[in-house]
């Protein structure tokens, strides 16, 4: 089907463009020419030596491995930590195209702070019958906890990370929005640091928009989220540890925004306010980013076998003497069942009409719906609710009939756990594989931060599918990542 | 900083000091090994490496018998033996995984290297012609990682933290194997003067203080003078006095409102190594003042520990 450009020999700009892309192509048109904004890195590539590739391809294994930039996977022997496969061919967006991204992702996040904001307060959507009032009563992620608590800055989800796909013609669709402890984001600056180690001279060819500043931005935004009265507010970053999958980027984050990368067992509680155990003795937090789930944070409050939270944490947040970011209980608003509503959100909270698309769900637990579904599964994704990281998901096209028979008697079991959409055919993006170029399927996942405003850096962590065919990006699943280039003009 | 921060950088370093003195132990054992001997006495001072680490038990269990080959399989690559070079890298390695972030990312990529090579060593390969460059390996990566780590990290808290732990470790280890080695050669006298030399001189080794002894006494060995530079010589990095003056500096500095005993503690030893003369010592019994020592020695990992680390029992 797709001719694979650089077997035997150079790859040269006429091979490249043999390619026949039947998805939407990032770097080439449906006639096969580059696209413009690729266009000197397409130059580039036909008049550099494959040779030279496979050099610093294995040079950025080595240096990836060296400086243990990995993550665990769950599942595999305890500890095992696997590098993020890196590919070394960009994903280029166009600058124009990325301040449109911007806009919507403003304004879809300010919808989702404003939804949350409201549905712990007098709930005006749900009376206003917009969103049906008990998927989000009832829903798991829903944390009553925070009825009638006010936290700083009417911020709840401080950190977004919002995945985008291109399908049909190249149009965004909004897939997920993570508001929980979404990850990655230091893939994002590393990939740009070997990039820039590997290739400067692409740095001088093109005006790409840095992103390296990513953890000032999150600082200065922590800080403008402290409780009320705290002029010179000490943050830290807490993980569940070691063992954690996203341990890397905890750590970095930690460094590079010279923050205390603290777990559980380093905080304590004592009278509403939270402390740190140091060799000097107790110090005061006042804004605590988590990279902690709900359940683990508070065994008082939640999972009462948690060994990774801080027991009093739930009072001291609600009294208002510490910030937690993102604040308990955002989970609901990126809920999947949840999803279908966010273009009302916009319009009901802003008034505006919603920039970003969203993909057409059908929520399992409606009848109607559900109809179709079952009717339709060969054809379609199916998501369980709750679920994350690409495990737990059936991909109609490319699953078996026993899959698809054991997803059938799941979903007749419990329809309110599962969701489903239409398989989206997913852009494609040049991506170096065993046999040579060939294109996979990419994704986007922007940061967005908000505080007292919304920033984000331009880009964010493109993942790449490398299973020839396969829609899955996620790392867990064995997907890549390629660094992100927004083009200044 | 974090206590749990300091715990981590602490150990990390106790672990990487202990994996070097157990790679001059085993090689000192193994060099000695050559110099022909009975096999009653040879497969005695493979005996003492277990008795040293306080492994006996756990090495009888899964491997019976005590000679070179099994000893050096146990100590060297033995991944379930927390005291084989193995596990103490590894050890170490995960200590500096938890605070990677404190760490220069030198430090980091020098331990974490170290232990992705040991991982992949086979017993199997290193029996025979490979032992010594093994251990010499292990001498020089420690060696690195020690010297990245003062070369490259601030000399902020968290280095106090990393030098407290090779100061206590390499207090331990020097008074742990004075004692034993000094117990084994004390006690015999059915071996000719040469072999004698050859022990002697196979401790210095084991600290390497066999060029120092010759330069600071240009006379031959005997076990008092042996006795007086690895405890007395302030001079000497490895000698208890030295270590301990160390733990002193260290804790002046890292000083908080709960550590006025274990300080005290510190200083109390100092003062007595440093007014011991070497004849009252062996008037007192070389064992009976290794073994109060190392007592010290614990108490006061067990002061810092409860003052500025995270205490087990937490």
């Amino acid at each position: 089907m797709i001719g694979n450009p650089r077997r035997g020999g150079r790859g040269t700009k006429r091979e490249l463009v043999t390619m026949k892309p039947t998805f939407f192509n990032e770097m080439h048109d449906t006639d096969g020419a580059v696209r413009p904004h690729y266009g000197a890195y397409a130059d580039w590539l036909a008049g550099t030596r494959e040779e030279i590739i496979a050099r610093k391809r294995a040079e950025a294994d080595l240096a990836f491995h060296r400086e243990g930039i990995t993550f665990a996977v769950y599942g595999e022997e305890a500890g095992k930590e696997r590098l993020i496969p890196f590919d070394i061919i960009p994903r280029i967006i166009p600058g124009d195209e990325w301040r449109q991204l911007q806009e919507g992702l403003r304004q879809r996040v300010k919808a989702l702070n404003a939804f949350l904001r409201d549905i712990y307060h007098d709930q005006e959507i749900l009376a206003a019958g917009r969103v049906p009032r008990e998927q989000v009563i009832e829903n798991a992620q829903y944390r009553p906890e925070m009825k009638g608590v006010d936290v700083a800055a009417g911020i709840y989800a401080h950190i977004a990370g919002v995945d985008l796909v291109r399908a049909g013609a190249g149009e965004y669709y909004v897939l997920e929005d993570n508001l929980r402890v979404p990850s990655g984001v230091s893939y994002m600056i590393e990939d740009r640091k070997m990039m820039m180690r590997l290739f400067p001279e692409l740095f001088s060819r093109h005006k790409i928009a840095p992103v390296q500043h990513y953890p000032d931005l999150l600082l200065e935004n922590l800080r403008t989220v402290a409780p009320r009265g705290v002029e010179d507010p000490t943050v830290v970053c807490l993980t569940p540890g070691a063992y954690n999958s996203a341990y890397f980027e905890h750590t970095f984050l930690a460094q590079q925004m010279g923050v205390e990368l603290v777990e559980g067992r380093d905080l304590f509680v004592e009278d509403d306010a939270v402390y740190m155990r140091t060799t000097q003795g107790p110090r005061r937090v006042d804004v605590i980013y988590r990279r902690l789930d709900d359940d683990f944070l508070d065994p008082l409050a939640f999972r009462k076998d948690s060994m990774l939270g801080v027991p009093g944490l739930l009072a001291a947040y609600r009294a208002g003497r510490v910030t937690l970011a993102n604040a308990i209980g955002a989970g609901v608003a990126d809920d999947k069942s949840i999803y279908p509503y966010v273009p009302e959100m916009i319009r009901f909270y802003l008034g505006e009409e919603p920039i970003l698309n969203n993909v057409p769900t059908y929520l399992l637990r409606k009848p109607e719906d559900r109809a179709y579904v079952l009717g339709h599964l060969p054809e379609l994704v199916v998501k369980e609710v709750h679920g994350a990281g690409g495990y737990g998901m059936l991909v109609g096209p490319s699953s078996t009939r026993e899959e698809i028979e054991t997803f059938h008697r799941r979903i007749v079991a419990e329809p309110e756990k599962y969701v489903a959409q239409p398989t989206l055919a997913l852009s494609n993006c040049p991506t170096f594989v065993e046999s040579g170029v060939a294109p996979r399927h990419v994704d986007l996942r922007p940061f967005v931060l908000s505080g007292k405003h919304i920033e984000m850096v331009p880009g964010g962590l493109t993942r790449v599918a490398l299973r020839d065919g396969s829609l899955v990006v996620n790392s867990s699943q064995g997907g890549g990542t390629k660094d992100t280039w927004v083009l200044e003009d | 900083m974090l206590s749990r921060t300091a715990d981590h950088l602490y150990w990390m370093s106790r672990y990487i000091e202990r994996a070097e003195n157990l790679a001059r132990l085993l090689d000192v054992t193994h060099q000695m090994s050559l110099v022909p001997k009975s096999v009653h006495t040879e497969n005695q001072n493979w005996g003492a490496i277990l008795t040293l680490n306080s492994v006996e038990d756990r090495f009888a269990e899964s491997y019976g018998e005590v000679n070179a080959e099994n000893v050096l399989r146990f100590m060297l690559l033995d991944a379930d033996n927390i005291s084989s070079i193995y596990a103490c890298l590894r050890a170490a390695r995960e200590n500096a995984h938890a605070v990677r972030g404190t760490l220069t990312s030198e430090t980091w990529e020098s331990c974490n290297t170290t232990w992705l090579e040991v991982r992949n060593q086979r017993f199997e390969h290193i029996i025979g012609t490979g032992i010594v460059q093994f251990l010499e390996w292990v001498k020089l990566r420690t060696a690195l990682i020690r010297g990245v780590i003062f070369s490259t990290m601030l000399q902020d808290e968290a280095h106090h933290f990393i030098r407290l732990g090779n100061y206590i470790e390499r207090a331990d280890n020097t008074a742990r194997i004075l004692d034993v080695k000094y117990h084994a050669l004390d006690g015999r006298g059915d071996e000719d003067d040469a072999s004698d030399f050859y022990q002697w001189g196979a401790l210095l080794r084991s600290l390497s203080a066999f060029e120092v002894y010759r330069k600071v006494y240009r006379d031959a060995i005997t076990p008092t003078r042996v006795a007086e530079l690895l405890i007395l010589r302030l001079d000497m990095p490895r000698s208890l006095h030295a270590c301990v003056r160390g733990v002193v500096q260290v804790l002046e500095a890292v000083r908080n409102e709960q550590s006025a005993a274990t300080e005290r503690l510190a200083e109390t030893l100092h003062t007595q190594i440093h007014q011991a003369h070497i004849d009252g010592i062996f008037k007192h019994g070389l064992h009976a003042y290794l073994t109060e020592f190392m007592d010290r020695i614990y108490e006061l990992g067990d002061g810092i520990s409860r003052d500025f680390l995270v205490p087990e029992d937490r």
